[in-house]
């Protein structure tokens, strides 16, 4: 056995990945529940795949059989309505845990030097999510599908001179049509998927290279002769990382004890998973929106549109905008804003837990805002709410208008040398 | 460029087109009754195929599901000529009943999906007569619908009834309610019963694997359940050793 796996390393390093990656990769002993959810968005990842490649097998992408051959898949096919909701909850569950992992990053300062590139490639990655998740959204052809697409696609046409043009080549068509459906089919189940997974794999490269954060912001990997010897790990750590850094004792390796604590989180999260899939798979309207249960009518169109919970806040911001350009400009500016964090914020200290208390209330406040964002952009629309998006979208901005202000020259509290648990 | 700001803007409005605000009763139905479902097929089978469709459930499968022998099946329910392995279609042509209705009725099979089941409970059961609409009926729930009332014989004939009193000196008329003039085959606890079967029935036809789905669903939190425990004993196991 030994020599089979001698003859298989000489030819392509698998333990060596294996060890550096995994079992003697060091991780902060401190890593608390908002650690989990890096894993978890994987695990989600994996689970949209194998579901998303059994729903291919009887989905047929054109505007005459798209829905109803969903309609087949939850009735004919064998567990056809389980994998369906699989990939449906799934959709769902990822943003939930993509925007935790956001957070979780904003409250430690985890893209803060020397991560800023691995909090850019996260934003690519929840970039293609919303390009993936909006394409998905129309392939089933419901009414939602269909207005909904109509309403995002038609943002494209705000841009000056070509913008109409280039409407109707994103849709193949003069309108949203059997030609959108097939190119979103193409785009969701084969090129963004790609993207998906290779920016994934770039993400924990990156992450690997610099090492994972923790609670505390401390540093783990110290200069190479810095520590003393009893200061130094117990763990065995790779080479890797040894060869460079003395790694202070601190650490536990990724696996097992990581991922144990991962695989505690893993059933809890699968639990209400498995819960919302089995028994409220449209979860009110809000994962499964209830016009989309009938057929696209071109002709007819809903009492309201909403995008799904997801997208939400960006639909409050774009509506609070009056000019069109504008709207779509502040909306997808709502989204860059959050690629220059690493750069916006000037801070040399990483967790709140250490930063000054002005920091806190800007981040709260922030989160509440994106949340109250999302109310304002997926409930239907009244007088007051207008003026309250517009407050909101101001406070949006202002989180990194703020941080970048009080950044500068912050009364930060001392950082422990060490993780005291 | 134009279509995009239309709607836009066209969105709020559309929240009062849909008009209707009126209170939709509770359906207390249960999918696990068997004679309900099959009461709510026949119904089904009788007064609403002859428009709507159930174009994605099949006849089969549905007798499985509610328990009706083919044989029986094919004697009480099913009626238009098609195999047991067939859908559930309407023989009216969708162009012609276009052209008589306004729109093709819709298909009933995920009605109860789009709209719920307490709004359809309610819907079927708040019609009233109104001479100056084409089919002579009116719908609180749904106001100008273009559907006549299909179940008049079974309900009677619904009326919007007021009682006049006198306000402040002055005589007003106040709306009280629906009342029927009692001519149908059914009394009204029997119509709503048969309402609440019917909806029961599209209640499953949105959604036919909600039972099984359910039975899976407990037995797999049961073992997440468990699960958990070990999972939580191993960590808790790996890290007693970890130094605080």
């Amino acid at each position: 056995m030994n020599a089979f796996l001698n003859w298989i390393e000489e030819r392509i390093p698998m333990m060596r990945v294996a060890n550096m990656h995994a079992i003697q990769y060091p991780a902060a002993k401190n890593m608390n529940f908002w650690y989990v959810f890096g894993f978890l968005a994987t695990i989600v990842l994996v689970n949209q795949i194998i579901t998303g490649i059994w729903l291919t097998m009887n989905f047929e992408p054109s505007a005459e059989r798209a829905f109803a051959s969903v309609e087949y898949i939850m009735r004919e096919v064998d567990y056809g309505w389980l994998i369906r909701y699989m990939h449906s909850t799934g959709a769902s569950a990822f943003f939930v845990v993509v925007y935790l992992h956001m957070f979780r990053g904003m409250m430690y300062g985890s893209y803060q030097k020397p991560r800023e590139l691995l909090w850019v490639f996260g934003m690519l990655i929840y970039l293609a999510l919303m390009a993936e998740a909006f394409m998905g959204y129309v392939l089933p052809w419901g009414q939602m599908s269909y207005w909904g697409a109509q309403v995002i696609v038609s943002l494209f046409s705000a841009i000056p001179v070509i913008g109409p043009d280039l409407v109707e080549w994103i849709q193949g068509d003069y309108v949203i049509s059997g030609a959108t459906l097939n190119r979103f089919f193409a785009l969701h189940v084969i090129a963004l998927p790609l993207v998906i997974v290779i920016l994934v794999f770039l993400h924990i490269i990156a992450l690997h290279e610099v090492g994972s954060n923790n609670p505390d912001g401390v540093n783990i990997k110290h200069k190479k002769g810095s520590l003393a010897e009893e200061d130094k790990t117990v763990y065995k750590i790779h080479e890797y990382f040894t060869d460079k850094y003395d790694i202070v004792d601190d650490v536990v390796p990724f696996f097992p004890h990581i991922v144990l604590k991962d695989l505690v989180a893993f059933s809890v999260f699968l639990f209400v998973f498995c819960y919302i899939m089995f028994f409220m798979p449209e979860m009110g309207g809000y994962f499964l929106e209830h016009p989309n249960f009938e057929v696209a009518n071109p002709y007819k169109t809903p009492e309201h549109i909403f995008p799904v919970w997801y997208f939400t806040p960006y639909y409050a911001i774009l509506k609070a905008v009056p000019d069109k350009l504008m709207g779509v400009l502040t909306m997808f500016g709502a989204i860059a804003v959050l690629f220059a964090l690493p750069w916006v914020d000037r801070g040399k200290v990483r967790s709140w837990r250490y930063r000054c208390g002005l920091h806190k209330v800007n981040l709260l406040v922030f989160a509440a805002v994106f949340v109250f964002l999302g109310y304002l952009g997926g409930t239907p629309q009244e007088d007051w709410k207008i003026d309250a998006s517009r407050v909101a979208t101001i406070m949006y901005f202002g989180f990194f208008v703020l941080l970048w202000i009080y950044s500068g020259k912050e009364k930060t509290k001392p950082v422990p040398e060490r993780i005291v648990l | 460029m134009k279509k995009w700001l239309a709607i836009l803007l066209l969105v709020p409005s559309f929240a009062f087109a849909a008009g209707s605000n009126y209170p939709n009763d509770h359906a207390d139905i249960d999918l696990n009754d068997q004679e309900s479902l099959q009461r709510g097929a026949q119904t089904f089978m009788n007064y609403c195929l002859g428009c709507h469709q159930m174009q994605y459930q099949r006849y089969q499968r549905t007798f499985q599901d509610i328990g009706v022998s083919d044989e029986l099946g094919d004697k009480y329910l099913r009626f238009t000529g098609e195999k047991v392995s067939d859908y559930i279609t309407s023989t009216m042509p969708a162009e012609a009943s276009a052209t008589w209705f306004g729109a093709p009725p819709p298909d009933l099979t995920l009605v109860a999906r789009v709209r719920g089941a307490d709004w359809i409970y309610t819907y079927m059961r708040t019609f009233y007569v109104d001479e100056s609409k084409p089919f002579g009926v009116n719908n609180l729930t749904f106001p100008d619908v273009g559907m006549p009332h299909v179940l008049e014989g079974l309900q009677g004939t619904p009326r919007l009834t007021y009682e006049t009193r006198m306000v402040d000196g002055e005589m007003t008329e106040r709306y009280v309610g629906l009342r029927n003039d009692g001519n149908g085959k059914l009394t009204t606890d029997e119509y709503d019963q048969t309402i609440l079967d019917l909806v029961n029935f599209l209640e499953y036809s949105g959604e036919p694997s909600r039972l099984q789905s359910e039975k899976i669903g407990k037995g797999v939190l049961i073992f997440i359940c468990i699960f958990f425990v070990f999972a939580y004993l191993l960590k808790k196991d790996y890290w007693k050793d970890v130094k605080k």
